[in-house]
């Protein structure tokens, strides 16, 4: 472990922690000791987990509170599952298909993240916030009016009209049919393939923030003068990551969506973007650790709290309240720390420090 | 440390007493699920699952659908013979909300279910049930989306094009109007399927529409420009395929404006003469094509209203009468079918699938209902009219 810098080992311990889970979870299933309900909720956690991790990217590590990641989520979900029912033919292996489909969904997003970012990033502070919340908005509207059908020919794309006026040939199918959304995905995604992208998504996240650009990025972020000064190209480490956190949302919309056998375009509106931007606040900004339990318990939490019928979205509210206190409690800080003197021998205690940052 | 310690018993406390209130609230509600667990090995009831809004924007419609189906559950239980066990999921109104509200169903060991409420979680509720043959029969779910190729999924409302084209047809067929505007919510499966076989019809049908607008979820408080559109061009007549909350709104900003054309619903709009503070007489005139009439006179719908008025405190709509019809049907069919509570959710899968296409049922929404095997439902639809803040039969 010695050898290892502090980083890296931070990074080997983030890696072994979500593996370690995936292990625990799959033999779980394997010995048929987990729930339904916990079952059905793997992949849309892992989604979740994916879209914390890649928001923090943006506010957490580049500083720019982004309040329309579900925007991105949008278009990777489309256009992953437009992908995938075209492709079916072309690729009968599902999980080739699923694959191809999901970096085809990120690749859109990531698209869409540079063009949104180019006139937004020139923006700072509350103004970029609202403005990444008009894009979010104008992403739902957008696919809200479109039409998308395929057949023999190929796609055929329509907007704002309806699907008949798609003029398919015989035994064409219409894929995106406005606000109706998609109906009748072939559920592909599976537990194995979130994790994988997990664990993707910390590749990219860590090694970036690890990174020359990544400390040019926090440069950015803690003082923009004086990274300016210092010659840093404000525009394209601003883009690198923004571009980057879109990219990643969009393969977690593909994940998502092809979880369910439907999605439609109100789902990803501004209230999933608070609700990632919540995960992310939550386990703490620029703590990608963090990120992924905080997504993982608040996506489990109000399932938890179902047997409390009608209380349990005002439980889960106070809950929120209760744990965003606690967090940012110096005295609870401050006990923790005891603790962690008290029961950890020192040498290890200065790995777990620098994992802390991780 | 003293004031963390605080915070910690408080909340501990807080969620002592909700858990209290939860637990007299299901326990009252007849079927709590910790007498089920202890039935378990017996088995003498049919688990009944269903998931619906229970909580946000849509709630009416889930807690009609599970209340009516309440009232079904509680006469059958105490008619003996075939028993239910109900129980009923929220799942807000969102695909991903209710599939794990499903999950949840199936953890409590569900036998049949009623599917979702509303269509979009009804759709992926239904491909979840495919998949694990249990079989459906969904009390208000109207997209095609629902049922379409799951042989195992039924619906007891009439399907949304199904609407559509008789909207159409009964205006014509009863020369309602010349000049039709058209209302509908954009971002809404239900709206939007009705309107599109309501325009593929009334174009067969050489019926004029000439004015087409639509609202969103967003915009669905002011309709000044749709009444407006609908003003300049004539229309006599507007077809409002939606829920009544936002319809109630525009017969209110219509008669703001003085225009006062006539107005035709569909099933959606059954509930807007019990809608909180809505002045009734607005609705005067209205004429909506529902199964289901609160106000008729047979025996069955009367005790149905009563018992549903004493227990909830307000007049059934068409969603309740969809809901308690459920339960009866699965009665006939599992009666039909010869099943036991101690049968396998597959094995009764594949018995309804038999039986469902073969049974004839009477209910609150319609005499001698019958199904095809693809889950849709054949039944007539009925025109009503509001007359004095209650539904009269047109025919």
């Amino acid at each position: 472990m010695k050898i290892m810098r502090k980083a890296s080992r931070s990074k080997v311990i983030t890696y072994g922690l979500v593996a370690i889970a995936f292990i625990i979870v799959q033999l779980l299933i394997s010995s048929g000791n987990i729930s339904s309900s916990l079952q059905g909720q793997l992949v849309p956690i892992c989604a979740y987990v994916v879209m914390a991790v890649s928001l923090n990217l943006t506010v957490g590590v580049l500083g720019e509170l982004s309040l329309g990641h579900a925007g991105f989520m949008s278009v990777g979900a489309f256009t992953g599952v437009v992908a995938c029912i075209s492709l079916e033919s072309i690729i009968p292996f599902t999980i080739l298909r699923l694959t191809v489909s999901i970096i085809i969904g990120a690749f859109s997003a990531g698209v869409a993240g540079t063009l949104i970012g180019i006139p937004v990033l020139r923006l700072e502070g509350d103004y970029l916030a609202i403005v990444t919340l008009a894009f979010g908005e104008i992403i739902k509207n957008i696919t809200n009016c479109l039409y998308v059908g395929v057949d023999k020919a190929g796609l055929h794309v329509n907007f704002l009209t309806d699907a008949t006026s798609l003029n398919l040939s015989e035994g064409g199918r219409v894929i995106i049919d406005g606000p109706m959304g998609i109906s009748g995905i072939t559920k592909l995604s599976t537990f194995a393939m979130g994790f994988a992208l997990i664990m993707v998504t910390l590749f990219i996240v860590l090694n970036l923030i690890d990174s020359r650009s990544g400390r040019a990025i926090m440069a950015l972020r803690d003082n923009r003068i004086a990274a300016e000064s210092v010659g840093i190209h404000v525009t394209k480490y601003k883009l690198m990551a923004f571009a980057t956190s879109a990219a990643l949302a969009g393969a977690a919309g593909a994940l998502y969506a092809m979880n369910y056998s439907t999605i439609i375009a109100s789902k990803f509106g501004f209230n999933t973007s608070i609700l990632i931007l919540v995960f992310v606040v939550l386990g703490g900004l620029g703590n990608i650790r963090g990120s992924i339990i905080a997504a993982t318990v608040l996506t489990i939490l109000p399932e938890m709290l179902r047997q409390f019928n009608n209380y349990r979205m005002v439980i889960y509210a106070i809950v929120l309240v209760l744990i965003m206190l606690a967090t940012n409690d110096d005295n609870l800080k401050g006990f923790l720390s005891n603790l962690r003197n008290r029961l950890l021998p020192s040498n290890l205690r200065k790995g777990k420090k620098g994992a802390e940052n991780g | 440390m003293k004031k963390i310690f605080c915070v910690f018993i408080s909340f501990v406390l807080i969620i002592g007493l909700l858990s209290g209130c939860g637990g007299s609230d299901s326990a009252s509600s007849g079927d709590d699920n910790s007498t089920g667990k202890n039935e378990e090995p017996v088995a003498v009831a049919f688990k009944l699952g269903g998931t619906g809004p229970l909580t946000g924007g849509a709630a009416i419609y889930g807690n009609a659908a599970k209340n009516g189906a309440q009232i079904a559950v509680e006469e059958i239980n105490a008619q003996g013979g075939i028993k239910f066990e109900l129980k009923y999921e929220d799942d807000e109104h969102d695909a991903e909300k209710a599939v794990n509200a499903y999950n949840k169903l199936k953890d409590w060991g569900i036998q049949i279910s009623l599917g979702s409420v509303t269509s979009t979680p009804g759709v992926a509720t239904s491909a979840e049930t495919f998949s694990d043959r249990i079989f459906a029969l969904t009390p208000s779910a109207s997209a095609t989306a629902v049922i379409e190729g799951k042989d195992n999924v039924y619906q007891m409302c009439f399907a949304d094009p199904n609407q559509g084209s008789a909207s159409a047809q009964y205006i014509v067929d009863k020369k309602l109007g010349t000049k039709i505007a058209v209302i509908y919510k954009n971002d809404d499966v239900y709206s939007k399927g009705i309107y599109n076989t309501f325009a593929s019809k009334a174009k067969e049908l050489n019926l004029e529409i000439v004015s087409t607008t639509t609202f969103t979820e967003d915009s669905q408080t002011d309709f000044s420009v749709q009444l407006a559109d609908a003003k300049k061009n004539g229309a006599d007549l507007i077809f409002l395929p939606m829920y009544y909350t936002p319809a109630s709104l525009i017969l209110q900003q219509a008669k703001s404006i003085g225009y006062d054309p006539k107005y035709f619903g569909v099933d959606g709009m059954d509930g807007i003469l019990t809608l909180e503070n809505f002045d009734t007489s607005l609705a005067e005139g209205v004429m909506l094509l529902t199964p289901f009439n609160a106000d008729s006179t047979d025996e069955r719908t009367v005790s149905f209203v009563k018992k549903y008025k004493e227990l909830f405190n307000e007049t059934p709509n068409q969603f309740a009468a969809d809901g308690y019809d459920c339960v009866y049907a699965y009665k006939e069919a599992l009666e039909t079918a010869g099943c036991t509570p101690d049968m396998s959710a597959a094995d009764i899968c594949e018995k309804m699938v038999e039986a469902f296409p073969n049974i004839t049922f009477d209910g609150l929404t319609g005499e001698g209902v019958t199904w095809a095997d693809t889950g849709e439902v054949s039944k007539s639809p009925k025109g009503m009219v509001i007359e004095n803040g209650a539904y009269v039969g047109m025919d």
